[in-house]
C-alpha cells in the first residue's frame, strides 16, 4: 500500500503538533512553554494548508504567532517570572482532579476511535477556480452571509483595546 | 490515498485534551492562558476540517471570528494578569485567593 504525500505530511505535522503541545504543558519555564506553543501554531498552519485553507494558514501565522504569542512573551518578560515547581511537589485536590479528568477524556477518545467504524466521507474535488480557501472565497463569505458578525467583530476589537489600555494603566 | 476526516478530528480532540490538562494542572496564570489558546486552536482545526470536507466556506469564516475573539481575549486577559501582578507580585493562581471564604 503506497502512502501518499498528503498522509506523510499529515502524520509529520500531527506528531509535531501533539509533541509541542505536550511539551508546552510539561515545561516549567514559561518562556519555553511559549516557544513550544509557537511551534505548535506553525504545525497547525501546515495542517491548514493541507486542508486547502491557504488564507487561514497565513492568518494563523500572522495573528496567532505574530501577535498573540509576541504579546504573551512580552508579558512574561515584563513580569520576570520564576520557574514553576515540579508537579509531584505541588499535588493537591485540583491537580489530581485535573489529571483524572484528562485521563478520562483520553480514554473516551480512545474508545470512540478504536471500537467504532466510520464510513468514509468523500472529499469534494476543489474547483479549478479554487474559491475554497482563497482570499476571494473568504471575502465572499465575510461580506455575504457573515456581514453582521464581521461588523460586530470590529466593535469587539475596539472594546478589547479600550479595556486592555484601562486595565493596564498605573493611574486611571 | 487521502487523509480521512476522522484523522483530523482525532488530532483536534487530542490537542483539545492536552489544552484541558494544561488548564487544570498548571499554576502559572500565563501557561493556563496558553493552554486556553491551544483549546481554541484545536476547535479551529475541527472547523477547517469540516469546511474542507463539506465544500462550504462557513467553517473558515467562523475560524476568522474565533481568531478575532482569541486576539481580543489575549489582550484583555494579559492586561488583567499585569494588573494582578501590580497588587501582589505573583502570577501563581493558588496565591491569588483573597476572595476565598
Amino acid at each position: 500500500m503506497s502512502v501518499s504525500a498528503e498522509m506523510l505530511f499529515f502524520f509529520f505535522l500531527g506528531a509535531l503538533a501533539v509533541t509541542t503541545a505536550v511539551m508546552m504543558i510539561v515545561q516549567r519555564n514559561p518562556v519555553m512553554s511559549a516557544i513550544c506553543l509557537i511551534g505548535n501554531f506553525f504545525a497547525l498552519a501546515g495542517l491548514y494548508l493541507l486542508l486547502h485553507a491557504q488564507f487561514l494558514a497565513v492568518l494563523q501565522i500572522i495573528v496567532y504567532t505574530g501577535a498573540i504569542m509576541v504579546l504573551v512573551v512580552f508579558v512574561i518578560m515584563l513580569l520576570n517570572l520564576a520557574d514553576e515547581r515540579n508537579l509531584v511537589d505541588r499535588m493537591n485536590i485540583r491537580t489530581t482532579f485535573g489529571i483524572v479528568l484528562s485521563a478520562g477524556l483520553l480514554l473516551e477518545l480512545a474508545v470512540i476511535v478504536f471500537t467504532r467504524s466510520y464510513p468514509a466521507m468523500p472529499r469534494p474535488i476543489p474547483t479549478v477556480a479554487g474559491a475554497m480557501g482563497t482570499v476571494e472565497g473568504m471575502g465572499a463569505a465575510l461580506f455575504g452571509p457573515f456581514l453582521l458578525p464581521f461588523e460586530i467583530t470590529s466593535l469587539l476589537l475596539l472594546v478589547a483595546i479600550v479595556g486592555a489600555v484601562i486595565l493596564a494603566k498605573k493611574r486611571l | 490515498m487521502d487523509v480521512p476526516l476522522n484523522y483530523y478530528l482525532v488530532l483536534s480532540a487530542l490537542l483539545f485534551i492536552v489544552g484541558v490538562a494544561g488548564v487544570l494542572t498548571r499554576r502559572n496564570a500565563l501557561v493556563i492562558f496558553m493552554s486556553i489558546e491551544m483549546m481554541l486552536n484545536a476547535v479551529n482545526l475541527t472547523l477547517i476540517a469540516f469546511s474542507s470536507f463539506l465544500g462550504n466556506m462557513t467553517g473558515q469564516a467562523l475560524v476568522v471570528f474565533v481568531m478575532a475573539v482569541a486576539a481580543a481575549e489575549a489582550a484583555v486577559g494579559l492586561a488583567i494578569v499585569i494588573a494582578l501582578y501590580r497588587n501582589k507580585p505573583t502570577v501563581d493562581i493558588d496565591e491569588i485567593n483573597i476572595l476565598k471564604w
